[in-house]
């Protein structure tokens, strides 16, 4: 096997490499934005659930929604969703697919967060709910200045590895055909009728992303271990 | 001040509390023992609604209140110190302690820092006001909860077994603050719920014998220890004794 010769195949010739650049940078601006959409949703998942359990079943229709939210994300394909708002919700409409990455991904991703952080402040020992209330402070005192300082600690690890398995995750995306890194490979595999190369080529890029990603978790865990406030 | 009416708990079809009666005078000391699992807790607990009761009414200074009323109000002016303490871990001693005032705006940064330095000066922790909780003993941890249920500036504080989880060494140290916070405030009234029945005999004005949900006894702590009339009391009372 001639791996110079195939490394010239795939990357260079005819600006080949732009793919997989094109594909690196959509991975990345879906994986990113997607865990910041996921954040957002799964933060007001959470503390709608979170406010429901604790306030005599108030917010009774919001719970349930969010309830059947989660459920439904949970339960379906992450490739069905994607193909339901690409091609049902967004069907007639124009619109940058990247976004509708962003959109699918987000959306799917904010029904993990949610239990993320619903599992985090369940870690938090009860007895400390109780002190807040018993000092009279309100619900979202003690929620902001009690229970998520400390659930935070084991929250962001678990953050840091949805957004890993994000990364993994945008590779359906060439289902609607994103470019993203695993469509860039099969791009240039169609045209030089090679997959063997672009396909560990991407993988590597994979890896490389999700080994980083993964040192600098542990690291922020063993920051966050030795860290109080 | 404080009145308990015909309050009654249950949890799903377990009747826990099956009508209390309590009228409680400012400044009283109130010592509460009864057999495990017969409802003390919970009624320290409805007393300051951390559970809503099924019915019933909790009464202070001819004002009714329940989780929908009031409640902020009503809990600064009764405190509640618990078994395990549940001090803030994420905070220093020092933001244990301030943080409800100064969240609630009863005082400023300043003025809360102060408070708190002060309390801490008179419990000899002084020199722990920057310490986390898990770098104190027991006894220590329990009094900094006191403290911070103190600079609240309650009128009624419940005590739920607050020397329950200590070592025997450490038992002393509480009991004692707990006596000084009633001679510097001769007014404070306190419930306390423990199982140090010599601590209860000499220390409290009035002790109530819990049994299966409902009052058995109620009466000075000489009638209560000394003149037990219920043969449920004499009981529990000869249990603890021969133990
Ligand atoms: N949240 C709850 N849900 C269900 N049952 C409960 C709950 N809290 C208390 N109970 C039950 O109510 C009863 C009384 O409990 P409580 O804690 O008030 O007893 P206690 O007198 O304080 O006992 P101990 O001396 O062991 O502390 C027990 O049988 C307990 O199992
Ligand atoms: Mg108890």
């Amino acid at each position: 096997m001639n791996i110079v010769g195939n490394f010239y195949q795939s990357v260079i010739y005819d600006g080949r490499w732009k793919f997989i650049l094109e594909g690196l940078k959509n991975t990345c601006l879906i994986a990113l934005g997607a865990v910041i959409l996921g954040v957002i949703i799964g933060s007001i998942i959470a503390l709608i659930r979170n406010y429901h359990d604790h306030h005599n079943n108030k917010l009774k229709v919001l719970n349930f929604l969010a309830k059947a939210y989660t459920d439904i994300i949970r339960g379906t394909p992450s490739t069905l969703q994607l193909m339901i708002i690409y091609y049902i919700i967004f069907g007639s409409v124009d619109v940058n697919i990247v976004i509708v990455g962003v959109l699918a991904f987000g959306i799917n991703s904010g029904a993990y967060v949610a239990e993320i952080i619903r599992a985090g402040v369940n870690s938090i020992d009860k007895g400390q709910m109780e002190a807040g209330y018993a000092l009279g402070l309100s619900y979202k005192q003690i929620i902001f200045s009690i229970i998520f300082p400390q659930a935070i600690k084991n929250v962001l690890p678990a953050l840091g590895n949805e957004f890993i398995t994000l990364v993994k995750e945008t590779s359906i995306g060439a289902y609607i055909g994103i470019v993203e890194l695993t469509k860039a490979s099969d791009i240039i595999a169609s045209r030089t009728y090679d997959y063997f190369f672009p396909l560990i080529l991407i993988a590597l890029i994979y890896l490389t992303i999700t080994f980083i990603l993964t040192k600098l978790i542990s690291r922020m865990e063993v920051r966050l271990n030795h860290a109080r406030s | 001040m404080l009145e308990v009416k015909d309050l009654k708990k249950s949890f799903g079809d377990r009747k826990v509390l099956k009508g209390i009666d309590l009228n409680i005078e400012k400044g009283e000391v109130i010592g509460i023992i009864g057999p495990s699992g017969c409802g003390k807790s919970t009624l320290l607990r409805c007393i300051n609604l951390l559970e809503e009761p099924t019915s019933g009414e909790i009464i202070y200074n001819g004002e009714k209140y329940d989780r929908n009323r009031n409640l902020s109000k009503y809990r600064r002016e009764v405190g509640m110190v618990f078994q395990q303490f549940n001090l803030f871990p994420h905070l220093t001693v020092l933001d244990n302690i301030t943080l409800a005032p100064i969240k609630l705006g009863i005082l400023t940064e300043d003025e809360a820092m102060k408070a708190a330095k002060r309390y801490l000066k008179k419990i000899d922790l002084a020199d722990k006001a920057n310490n986390y909780p898990d770098e104190l003993s027991g006894g220590q941890k329990q009094r900094v909860a006191i403290c911070r249920t103190l600079v609240m500036n309650p009128k009624v504080i419940l005590f739920d077994e607050p020397t329950s989880a200590l070592d025997p060494e450490m038992i002393g140290e509480v009991t004692k603050l707990m006596r000084d916070i009633k001679e510097v405030d001769f007014n404070m009234t306190m419930i306390i719920v423990s199982h140090e029945m010599k601590f209860i005999k000499d220390f409290c004005t009035r002790v109530i014998f819990l049994d299966e949900g409902k009052i058995v006894e109620d009466g000075t702590p000489k009638q209560i220890f000394d003149h037990p009339k219920d043969e449920r009391l004499q009981r529990f009372l000869s249990k603890i004794n021969t133990r």
